[in-house]
């Protein structure tokens, strides 16, 4: 038997050993990583909502429930549509500047269709539920009323776009949650439309 | 056999066995510390004194604690009235979180006064600002357990932070929640971090601080090598041995601090709405925002550094700048000397500059935004960051006074 140390074999065997105590590691931390993610109870939880609109009419509003919220979906008259720029200086962030919409919200109707708005049902004050009070000049709510959405709790108003109102409690617009359209009679609510996704 | 002989025998018995004799005079009672330590050597003792008062409450607590999102405010209530000294155990563990922090601001800052961080000491710095991070991470887990309003909404603030980051951003901020929004997912993981996890990391942390202090020796308020001025024996002729002479300091330092500390358990444990912050008082609640939202004191400069930039994204980088900065500070500083006492004017007008700047940062982080704090925090967050910045060039250009040979009293 050689007194001597073949350094080339070590070298190689302690960088192989390496390399396959290394993959070995890597597929290890593979399932540690991963119980990190939402489990099956909460992603069935929290899944995106398919809505089917078709059969929603002008004016009218269906509540859907995703991740525990109430979101509801309105299909605007043209009438409604009209009354968003007029209210504008009535409203306390007419532009949607709060980070309370995805960016293809952030236009006068904060929506990416005009005529459909989708809103999440929670009062930004207190998370009452707002009511939607579509009527123009509602009697209680005063002859300008244009359509929109009021707090029974304690009075904030919103327009139809779900923008808040100066001097209302309410200090943001209501939350448009992330949906896009998969076809024109349908809405998933919980994803962003695939050009946004990143 | 006299008393006396069978204690050394039983000593060399155990040193044939495990080095105690060795690791006890090689750490304390032969551990040589320069003799010229002031009021300002006494937090790094604090803090391990800290740390173990922590973990100490924090075991207590997870006896009587339920990680779970509809029991984990009721169990903290139960704490708080029906465990026997319940309420002193958790106000002991939500004080000493507060005093930790205090404690390591007022250890950094010793660093920073007599130049601590500069070489051969830069690991010891450098392994000091790993444990910071792991300290903001360990708190920041921990406010989120009682799971009341400001735990609640405090965490999504915190969190929805990494959805700022590009691409990834979303994906990783879900990661870390387990759920797409804050749950029991996420407060069970919090749990099992809080308690044990980062626990480890940081006892470990603590031992490589001072197996790094230990090989390198302590700095000094004139920051001056006392291994330089050795005697016969070879034992630095500035030097003291630690033990007894800075156990003893220590001790009434610490004496000191738990006087402080235990006024403040007793009479003002929500310290004024800083330390346990008043929606906390009201369980989680999803679908109601707190009127406005905070982070504990300890967190409010760097709160205030995110808030003033109008950028989330570069928000969030000016945030993680502000501590990621601190890490290559000994390589910034290019003065010959360590200690404020023999530095120029530029370096003394920069540190206080500094310090005032992190005040103000702080109390501007626990107040909602307005067009003037908003500017204000413009303006502070610039001088935090011109501190380091321009620090290569005033501790280069700056005259400094000479360093004397021996230590000062």
């Amino acid at each position: 038997m050689t007194q001597e140390v073949d350094l080339k074999r070590r070298k190689f065997l302690t960088i192989a050993t390496g390399v396959v105590g290394g993959v070995g590691a890597a597929h290890l931390a593979v399932p540690f990583v991963s119980s990190w993610q939402p489990s099956a109870k909460a992603q069935a939880a929290g899944a995106p909502v398919k809505v089917d609109i078709s059969k929603l009419q002008e004016g009218q509003m269906i509540t859907v429930e995703w991740r525990g919220k109430p979101v509801w979906i309105v299909k605007r008259t043209p009438e409604l549509l009209d009354a968003l720029p007029t209210v504008r200086d009535n409203l306390r962030d007419p532009d949607s500047a709060e980070e309370q919409q995805p960016k293809y919200a952030v236009n006068e109707h904060r929506s990416i269709k005009p005529e459909i708005l989708v809103l999440v049902g929670v009062c930004t004050h207190l998370g009452c539920a707002p009511l939607y009070r579509p009527e123009m000049s509602a009697e209680d709510l005063g002859a300008d009323w244009k359509g929109g959405f009021f707090c029974p709790c304690h009075g904030s108003k919103f327009d139809i776009a779900g923008r808040v109102y100066q001097s209302v409690p309410a200090p943001t617009n209501l939350e448009v949650p992330p949906y896009r359209f998969i076809d024109d009679a349908t809405v998933l609510v919980g994803e962003h439309p695939e050009e946004f996704t990143a | 056999m006299s008393e006396q002989d069978k204690k050394v025998n039983m000593m060399e018995w155990v040193d044939k066995r495990f080095p105690a004799t060795q690791v006890w005079n090689e750490h304390l009672a032969q551990y040589y510390a320069p003799k010229n330590f002031n009021f300002w050597y006494f937090f790094g003792a604090l803090a391990i004194l800290t740390l173990v008062i922590q973990i100490v409450s924090g075991i207590w607590l997870t006896m009587s604690y339920k990680p779970d999102a509809s029991e984990a405010f009721n169990s903290v209530e139960y704490i708080m009235r029906d465990v026997e000294w319940g309420w002193l155990i958790r106000y002991m563990h939500s004080t000493g979180a507060s005093f930790f922090f205090i404690v390591v601001y007022l250890h950094m800052f010793r660093g920073l006064l007599y130049g601590s961080y500069k070489g051969p000491r830069e690991l010891i710095w450098i392994i000091g600002c790993v444990i910071f991070l792991v300290l903001m991470a360990e708190a920041f887990m921990g406010y989120l357990l009682p799971w009341g309003q400001m735990s609640y909404w405090g965490a999504q603030v915190i969190i929805s932070l990494f959805g700022a980051i590009p691409y990834v951003g979303e994906t990783l901020a879900i990661w870390i929640r387990g759920d797409y929004v804050i749950s029991d997912a996420t407060l069970n993981r919090f749990f099992a971090i809080h308690v044990i996890a980062l626990p480890l990391v940081l006892v470990l942390l603590v031992f490589l601080h001072i197996v790094s202090l230990h090989h390198v020796g302590s700095n000094n308020p004139d920051g001056i090598e006392i291994k330089d001025k050795k005697d016969e024996n070879g034992i630095p002729v500035d030097g003291i041995p630690f033990h007894p002479y800075y156990s003893t300091k220590d001790l009434m330092g610490a004496v000191v601090f738990l006087f402080i500390f235990a006024f403040v358990m007793f009479f003002m444990p929500e310290g004024g709405g800083y330390f346990i912050e008043p929606p906390n008082f009201e369980p989680a609640d999803p679908l109601k925002t707190p009127e406005h939202i905070a982070p504990v004191w300890y967190f409010t400069p760097y709160y205030a550094i995110l808030r003033a930039v109008p950028d989330k994204l570069l928000g969030v980088i000016a945030m993680g700048g502000a501590i990621a900065i601190m890490f290559v500070l000994p390589w910034l500083d290019r003065s010959p000397v360590r200690s404020m006492r023999y530095r120029g004017w530029m370096s003394k007008v920069a540190l206080a500059i500094f310090v005032v700047s992190f005040v103000i940062l702080g109390f501007l982080g626990t107040q909602p935004s307005t067009p003037t704090y908003t500017l204000m925090a413009q303006i502070f967050t610039t001088l935090y960051f011109l501190y380091f910045i321009l620090m290569p060039w005033y501790t280069k250009i700056e005259k400094c006074k000479p360093v004397p040979e021996r230590v000062t009293k």
